[in-house]
């Protein structure tokens, strides 16, 4: 910096404007789909800034307790801050209880969790999954600033838009004549869930490489990973 | 109403680049209104983020206590979160006083809520309902702090068409049923013509035991229904 520029007062300068951006959309696809008894969810393992990819092998897909999940995706640096936030809250609650939280009470604190930050949101799109107090599954969808809805499946991030409306018609057999939704079966759930994601894999940039399913059931958490499309 | 985006505390923008201080009436049809037999409420229940439908399933009427009802515009997340917290504050009222609160206190205490966080994005526009020894009451609130009471009131992009409907339907001494089927008209008639309002029609009535779901129809059902009577009455 000149010696004059220096003497110079900061309001004597050029207008300058300066930007703070600090969230980036690091994509990602996550579907949850619910059964009787169990809960399926999944997610693509594709990390990316822009056109370049950060990894080919990373989960969005993190677990809570025993039986319940979230799947992040969005702003990378928030699914982290969100995931430690929730982690130390749930471990304040187990140690305070002697017992894990449930689910649905889960799905309520990460309602609120979000809405805290209502005035700077975490740039994250959830699903909370897991097993419910009567062992049914249960999916939450929440928007950035936590508004909750329950389902019995859906799909979040990059590629929702190309995957609802594949799940609304095969599992909710919505607006159609006479079409009775199936019975979810995990070889139900297991096959769309894979053809889903080599559909966004096909057509979206930020989906890919490979996907990881997880299955919840009383039982515990069975992991499975399938390739996708590398390109 | 709208499913947030970080966008949400943003201003709106005219054709000419300029700020618009009005964010409230993202896609949603809510109409209330009194009358002889008590309270109506009616919504609809589409959640748009952008142009994409988040959800064609919201409950946009919310239960406060089982005598108190709120409605949903703006931005889902800010209505659900502010009349949970209003729930609570309801209930701790009750306790402590041993009586249920009226409806002009339970909407100021969300009004004075909002109020304190004035300029910082919130977006709601929601009507309180309910019955205390008054009567049946109803009050519009919205995110800058607005208060009113009122006979009829309806909210969101969906408004003007509700509106057209309960204006030219409306008489004090309906009965119950005219009632629920002014109302339900209505808001079938701004899911017809507003894109941004769809779902199911949902219709609650409030009298002084409590409020009651009336009744909970696809849009598309009510449109056949409607048709049908159309093609009746002018086959006459």
């Amino acid at each position: 910096m000149s010696a004059e520029m220096l003497a110079m007062s900061e309001y004597g300068r050029d207008p300058r404007k300066h930007h703070f951006s600090p969230y980036a959309d690091n994509g990602g696809t996550t579907i949850a789909i619910a059964g009787d008894d169990f809960v399926m969810v999944g997610s693509d393992t594709r990390l990316t800034n822009y056109s370049g990819i950060l990894s080919r092998n990373q989960t969005k897909v993190f677990p809570l307790t025993e039986k319940t999940m979230i799947a992040s995706t969005g702003c990378w640096a928030d699914v982290l801050s969100l995931y430690k936030d929730l982690q130390a809250k749930l471990t304040l609650y187990s140690q305070e209880h002697h017992d894990e939280m449930s689910t649905p009470a889960i799905a309520q604190l990460v309602s609120t969790v979000l809405y805290w930050r209502r005035f700077f949101p975490y740039y994250v799109s959830n699903m909370v999954i897991g097993l419910d107090e009567d062992g049914s599954g249960v999916v939450y969808h929440y928007d950035p600033v936590g508004h909750m809805e329950k389902l019995r499946f859906s799909s979040a991030g990059a590629s929702v838009a190309q995957i609802q409306p594949l799940l609304d018609n095969q599992l909710g057999a919505l607006n159609m004549k006479d079409a009775v939704p199936p019975k979810v079966t995990k070889a139900l759930a297991h096959q769309l869930m894979h053809d889903a994601f080599i559909s966004a894999a096909e057509r979206d940039v930020k989906t890919g490489d490979s996907c990881i399913i997880y299955t919840v059931t009383k039982d515990g958490v069975a992991e499975e990973q399938v390739k996708l499309r590398r390109d | 109403m709208f499913q947030a985006n970080t966008q949400i505390g943003d201003y709106l923008v005219d054709e000419h680049g300029r700020k618009i201080k009005l964010h409230f009436d993202h896609g949603t049809t809510t109409l209330g209104f009194k009358f002889q037999g008590g309270t109506i409420l009616v919504a609809d229940s589409r959640a748009t983020s952008g142009q994409y439908i988040g959800s064609g399933n919201v409950r946009k009427i919310i239960p406060i206590t089982p005598s108190l009802l709120g409605t949903m515009a703006g931005g889902a997340a800010d209505c659900t979160y502010w009349e949970r917290v209003l729930a609570k504050q309801c209930k701790i009222y009750q306790l402590r006083n041993r009586v249920h609160i009226s409806v002009a206190a339970a909407s100021k205490l969300l009004a004075n809520m909002v109020y304190q966080y004035k300029g910082y994005g919130l977006s709601m526009g929601v009507m309180i309902a309910g019955y205390d020894k008054k009567g049946p009451g109803l009050y519009y609130v919205d995110n800058d702090g607005s208060r009113m009471p009122g006979n009829l009131f309806s909210i969101g992009s969906g408004s003007i068409y509700a509106y057209g409907v309960v204006d030219s339907g409306y008489r004090w001494d309906m009965t119950d049923e005219e009632a629920h089927d002014l109302g339900r008209r209505a808001v079938y008639h701004a899911t017809h013509r507003d894109g941004a309002s769809g779902g199911i029609v949902r219709v609650y009535h409030i009298k002084e035991d409590g409020w009651t779901i009336i009744s909970e129809d696809d849009c598309t059902d009510l449109h056949w229904r409607y048709q049908d009577e159309k093609m009746a009455s002018s086959s006459q």
